[in-house]
């Protein structure tokens, strides 16, 4: 079995309150940012629409679909409501 | 050359007069600010403060840019965000422009604080008079069947 992706995961807002902390690192087998997600959501117990959401690769907004690599940085974005 | 950055973020409560004394120009025939305040009510529950988080390497890229894109045919413009915790009346962002007319300094400004809205990660705890709170646009799909509000529900402690 190959070994886990380590990635870096930063939480801010609502994420974070729900982590519990504001970053983390963990090993993940996850092919996508949607699958990595679903990972993440089920390690720390929220189940936010994904629909909603939306995920920034390595400080970039890309699509649910983008792959993670070895060493990326991940944040999940809920909607702004700054102003 | 200006001496402030297009897009800021900060802790501290906005100085308006001094935010406005910032833009000076002897072409300016118009000064056109926006502040966005700290609303007793929304959704027709009591608030009595509220909290700002930011994403700060993207927000501070993505408001440089609203900013600029918003310098065209206009003098100066910039725009401050507060993050941390606010009360009632406080004013949460700050956008001014100058320009030579007034046509130009309200399309630009009106400009700023909408694209603000939309693009920039900021988000926004309310705290309410009940003593719960909630992040503003994010519902937890295990919280829909027992509470009708479009926000996660928290009891503060």
């Amino acid at each position: 079995m190959a070994a886990g992706k380590a990635l870096r995961m930063q939480y801010y807002a609502a994420f974070r309150e729900a982590v519990g902390r504001s970053e983390e690192e963990l090993s993940s087998a996850a092919a996508t940012a949607a699958e990595l997600y679903d990972e993440v959501a089920l390690r720390h117990g929220f189940s936010f629409d994904r629909s909603i959401l939306r995920v920034v690769v390595n400080h970039v907004i890309v699509p649910w679909t983008a792959e993670v690599h070895d060493g990326d940085t991940v944040v999940f974005l809920a909607p702004f409501a700054g102003g | 050359m200006r001496d402030f950055e297009l897009f800021e973020l900060t802790s501290n409560p906005l100085d308006v007069s001094e935010l406005a004394g910032s833009l000076s120009d002897s072409h300016a025939g118009a000064f056109v600010s926006f502040e966005g305040r700290v609303r007793d009510t929304n959704d027709s529950r009591a608030v009595i403060g509220l909290e700002y988080e930011a994403y700060p390497a993207l927000c501070l890229a993505e408001g440089t840019t609203i900013v600029r894109e918003a310098l065209e045919g206009v003098i100066a413009a910039r725009c401050v965000h507060r993050i941390g915790r606010l009360a009632v009346g406080d004013v949460g962002v700050w956008v001014g422009v100058i320009a030579g007319h007034r046509e130009e300094a309200f399309r630009a400004g009106r400009f700023i604080i909408d694209e603000v809205k939309l693009r920039v990660p900021i988000w926004k705890k309310e705290h309410y008079r009940d003593g719960s709170s909630a992040w503003i646009g994010l519902s937890d799909q295990r919280a829909a069947g027992r509470s009708p509000s479009q926000t996660i529900e928290s009891s503060r402690s």
